[in-house]
C-alpha cells in the first residue's frame, strides 16, 4: 500500500478497511491493478480521441462506445485463445517461439484445403465443408504441437532451440504450401467463427439468455464453495464480502452483455438482410443520427425508430470466453494442472513425487498446438482469407500478453485471466494508437515499452509482497 | 550379506547388496551393502559427500542402480522411479525436501496422489482437510494452509515433508537429514516420532551426521566412506568415539562388521589424533 502521509490522521484505520476487504474478498490485488490500469489506457484514449475529434464514447471520444469495444473483442479473441495456452507452458519452464509459424502454417494449410480440396470436392457452400476443416485444423495443431513437445521432452532439447527452429520451419512449410499466395474466400458457414457477418454474433436475446446463466453461474459457485467449507469446518467468507463478489461479477457480466447489444448492424447490412428475408420496413422520416432504417416513399434512409438489429456477443468473442474458462477449469481443478505448477515450482520434486514430467511436457505442447488452431481458424475466418504471413509475430504478443497477465518466466506462477486481461491490454494499446492515427513505429515502441515496464512493476510488487 | 541378527533370524524388510552408481567419473556408491529390519532404525552415518543420499536415492526411486540388487521381505524388486518405490510402501523425506514451493501445504502433501472428486476433479477441500489433520498431529501451531510453501519458515517447511511421508501408510521410511532445518524442541518432536512409527513396525533409514541423534535413536548405524561401507554395528557394540573414527579415519573397531571400506590398518598417531578429538 502507500506509504502513510504526514499529518493525515489515522492513515492506519483506512488501510486497515482496504486490507479487510481484500482479505475477506481474497481477491488477486495484482488482477485489481491490471483493471484498473485497462480502465485507465480506455478512458486515456477516449479522452484523447475526444480532444481530436469528439465523438459519442463516453469522456466524448471515440474509443468508449460500443463498436469499438465490441471490435476490441473480436480482435482480442485470437490472441487470447493462444495466451491462454502460453500460460501453462511458461508456468512449466518452457517457451513456445513457434505458435506465429505454426499459425501460419495451419492458417494456410486449412485454407487451401477449403478452397483448393472441399469446395471443388464437395461443391461450394456444402454444409460438411466448415466441420472437416475444423477438424482438420484441430488434428493438425495437436500433431505439430506434439512434435514440439516430444523433440523437448525425449530428446530432451531446450524448448528455446526447438521452438526457434519451429518459427523458422513452420513459417517456411506455410510459405511452401502455397506459394505465397492469398488463398480466399474461405466457407460461408466457417467465416461465422471469426465473426465476420452479422449472423456471426448470437443477437441480443441469447446474449442476455447467456449474461443471466453467468450471473446464476456466480451465484451457485459461491453457494456450492460455502456448502464445501461448512462441510469440512473451514472459516467462512463473510456474508458481505461473499456479496460483493458476487454482485460485481454479476454486473461485469450483464454490462458486457448490455455492451455488445448496444452495437447496431450497419444500416446498409439490416437492408440487405430485410430485403433477402423479406422483413417488412416500417415507414418513417430520415434522421442521420439513428443506427435503423425507415422506408420514406421508395426510398430507404437511416432513422432513429425502424428495423434494426442489435449485435450482441460475436462467436470469436464466445470462443475466446469458452477457452478461458476451460484452461482455467484445466489449471485449477485438475490433476493435469496441478502438475503443470508443481512441476513449474520445482521439477525434481515433481519427478520425486512421482509425475511423469516428459509426458506432461508432450501434454501441454500438444495443448497449444491446439489452441493454436483455435487461433488459426479465427483468424482466417475473421479476414476470409489465409497467406503466410498471417501469424507473423503472434509469439511476441502472446508471450507478451501472458507475461503482462503475470506470469513468471522463472516459472511456476501465472493464471489464466491474467493473460486474457493481458491480451486485452495488448490489443487496447494497439487499437487505440491506431484510433489516434500513430504511427506503427511508434505503435511498436509503445508497446515495447509497456511490456518492460509492467514486468517492472511486478516484480516490485512481488517484492512488496513478501 | 551380512546378518546382524544371524543367519536363523527372520529376513530383512529391505536387502540392497552391492549396490553402485556413478556420475559421470564419481563413483558416488560403490558396491555398498545395507540391510534394515520391521520396525528397526539403522542410522546411516559419514561425511558430506560420503554417497548416503545417493545410496536411499536408489531405494526411494529417484536414481537408476548402475549395479545390485534390492529385495523387499527377501524378494527381488524392480524400482525404476519413484511410483516404484512408493507402490512398495517405501516413502522418503528428501534431504532438499522436494516441495514444490509454488503451491500450498496440502498439494504437497498429495502431491502425485491427490484425491479427487466423483467427476474426476480436485477435491481440494478434503486435502486440505486432512492435511490440517496430520499437520496438527506434527505441528499444532501451523496455520499457514492457504499459503505456498516457499513463505513457510524451515522448520514447517520440513513438517510439511515429514507429514507427506508418513500419511500413505509407510512400510520403510527414509529420513535424510530430516531435522536439519528444526530448532531443538522441534528435533525431540521428530524424535518422538520415529519411536513411535518404530513401535509400529515401520522400518527407518535415518541419515545424519549428527552422531548424537542417531545414537539416541538407532538400533543399529552403517558408516559410509567415499561411496563405499566402512562398516555396520550395534549402538550397543560400539562406542560414539569408535563410531567417530569409522567416519574420519574408515576404522572398523572390533564391535562393527567391516565392509569393503574399512582399511585395513591406520597409524596410531592419527587414531590418537581422532580420539583425542572426540
Ligand atoms: N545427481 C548427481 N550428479 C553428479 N554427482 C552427484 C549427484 N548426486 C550426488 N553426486 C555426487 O555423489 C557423491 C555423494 O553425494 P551424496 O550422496 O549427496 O553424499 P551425502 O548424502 O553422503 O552427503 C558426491 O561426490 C556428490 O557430488
Ligand atoms: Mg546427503
Amino acid at each position: 500500500m502507500s506509504a502513510p502521509a504526514i499529518g493525515s490522521h489515522d492513515p492506519a484505520s483506512e488501510e486497515g478497511l482496504i486490507r479487510r476487504f481484500l482479505n475477506a474478498t481474497e481477491l488477486d490485488t495484482r488482477m485489481l491493478g491490471m483493471v484498473g490500469a485497462l480502465l485507465v489506457i480506455w478512458a486515456g484514449f477516449d479522452i484523447y480521441s475526444g480532444i481530436l475529434r469528439p465523438g459519442d464514447g463516453l469522456f466524448g471520444g471515440s474509443f468508449l462506445t460500443p463498436r469499438n469495444l465490441w471490435i476490441l473483442m473480436v480482435q482480442t479473441s485470437s490472441i487470447a485463445v493462444m495466451a491462454t495456452g502460453m500460460v501453462l507452458i511458461i508456468v512449466m519452464r518452457q517457451i513456445d517461439l513457434s505458435v506465429g509459424s505454426m499459425l501460419s502454417f495451419i492458417a494456410v494449410s486449412v485454407g487451401y484445403l477449403q478452397v483448393y480440396g472441399l469446395g471443388p470436392a464437395l461443391g461450394v457452400g456444402h454444409p460438411a465443408i466448415w466441420i472437416i476443416a475444423v477438424l482438420f485444423a484441430l488434428v493438425m495443431g495437436a500433431l505439430v504441437g506434439c512434435l514440439n513437445g516430444v523433440l523437448i521432452a525425449y530428446l530432451r532439447i531446450p524448448s528455446f532451440i526447438v521452438t526457434l527452429g519451429g518459427l523458422i520451419a513452420y513459417s517456411g512449410l506455410a510459405w511452401w504450401v502455397i506459394r505465397g499466395e492469398t488463398v480466399a474466400p474461405m466457407d460461408q458457414t466457417y467465416k461465422l467463427i471469426g465473426g465476420n457477418g452479422p449472423l456471426a454474433s448470437i443477437g441480443p436475446f441469447w446474449s442476455w439468455i447467456l449474461a443471466f446463466l453467468a450471473c446464476g453461474g456466480i451465484v451457485a459457485a459461491i453457494i456450492t464453495g460455502r456448502q464445501q467449507r461448512r462441510r469440512f469446518k473451514f472459516p467462512l467468507r463473510p456474508i458481505w464480502a461473499e456479496t460483493v463478489i458476487g454482485v460485481v461479477g454479476s454486473l461485469v457480466a450483464l454490462g458486457a452483455t448490455w455492451l455488445v447489444n448496444s452495437y447496431p448492424w450497419a444500416p446498409k447490412v439490416i437492408e440487405k438482410y430485410a430485403l433477402e428475408h423479406n422483413i417488412p420496413i416500417p415507414d418513417g422520416a430520415l434522421d442521420a443520427s439513428g443506427d435503423a432504417i425507415c422506408r420514406e416513399g421508395d426510398k430507404i434512409v437511416r432513422c432513429v425508430n425502424g428495423l434494426s438489429f442489435e449485435t450482441g456477443y460475436a462467436i470469436p468473442v464466445l470462443i475466446a470466453i469458452s477457452v478461458g474458462f476451460l484452461m482455467t477449469f484445466l489449471a485449477m481443478r485438475t490433476r493435469f494442472g496441478r502438475y503443470v505448477y508443481a512441476t513449474g515450482g520445482n521439477p525434481e520434486a515433481a519427478e520425486l513425487a512421482g509425475v511423469n514430467t516428459k509426458r506432461l511436457t508432450v501434454m501441454i505442447f500438444t495443448l497449444m498446438g491446439v489452441l493454436v488452431a483455435v487461433s488459426a481458424l479465427i483468424s482466417t475466418a475473421r479476414l476470409d482469407s489465409a497467406t503466410n504471413s498471417l501469424g507473423q509475430f503472434n509469439e511476441l504478443y502472446v508471450i507478451a500478453a501472458a507475461v503482462i497477465g503475470g506470469t513468471s518466466l522463472a516459472g511456476g506462477i501465472g493464471t489464466i485471466y491474467g493473460a486474457l486481461l493481458g491480451a486485452l491490454l495488448m490489443q487496447s494499446l494497439q487499437s487505440g494508437m491506431t484510433l489516434l492515427n500513430f504511427e506503427s513505429a511508434y505503435k511498436d515502441m509503445v508497446v515495447g515499452a509497456v511490456l518492460v515496464t509492467a514486468v517492472w512493476l511486478d516484480q516490485v510488487y512481488r517484492a512488496r509482497m513478501k | 550379506m551380512s546378518d546382524n541378527t544371524g543367519s536363523s533370524g527372520p529376513t530383512p524388510l529391505v536387502e540392497m547388496r552391492d549396490m553402485s552408481i556413478a556420475f559421470g567419473g564419481v563413483k558416488a556408491v560403490n558396491h555398498a551393502s545395507i540391510d534394515l529390519f520391521q520396525g528397526e532404525v539403522v542410522g546411516l552415518l559419514g561425511h558430506n559427500g560420503a554417497g548416503k543420499s545417493t545410496l536411499i536415492k536408489i531405494l526411494s526411486g529417484a536414481y537408476k542402480r548402475d549395479a545390485g540388487d534390492i529385495l523387499i521381505n527377501g524378494e527381488p524388486v524392480k524400482i525404476d522411479n519413484p511410483r516404484d518405490a512408493k507402490a512398495l510402501g517405501i516413502e522418503t523425506i528428501y534431504q532438499t525436501l522436494a516441495l514444490a514451493d509454488n503451491v500450498d501445504a496440502a498439494a504437497n502433501l498429495y502431491l502425485g496422489r491427490e484425491l479427487r472428486t466423483r467427476w474426476g476433479t480436485l477435491d481440494d477441500i478434503a486435502m486440505e482437510s486432512q492435511c490440517r489433520q496430520v499437520m496438527g498431529r506434527l505441528n499444532p501451531n501451523f496455520r499457514r494452509f492457504k499459503e505456498p510453501v516457499k513463505s513457510l519458515s524451515g522448520g514447517q517447511r520440513q513438517s510439511v515433508a515429514i507429514a507427506r511421508a508418513i500419511h500413505f501408510n509407510a512400510r520403510i521410511l527414509i529420513m535424510d537429514e530430516p531435522t536439519a532445518a528444526l530448532g531443538p524442541q522441534e528435533t525431540a518432536q521428530v524424535g518422538e516420532l520415529i519411536k513411535q512409527l518404530k513401535a509400529e513396525g515401520i522400518g527407518i533409514f535415518l541419515i545424519s551426521h549428527d552422531i548424537h541423534d542417531v545414537f539416541d535413536l538407532a538400533d543399529r548405524v552403517t558408516v559410509m566412506k567415499n561411496g563405499r561401507v566402512v562398516g555396520t554395528a550395534h549402538v550397543r557394540d560400539v562406542t560414539k568415539d569408535e563410531v567417530l573414527g569409522m567416519i574420519i579415519l574408515g576404522k572398523c573397531p572390533p564391535g562393527a562388521i567391516p565392509g569393503p571400506g574399512a582399511i585395513k590398518d591406520i597409524p596410531a598417531a592419527a587414531q590418537a589424533a581422532v580420539m583425542g578429538h572426540a
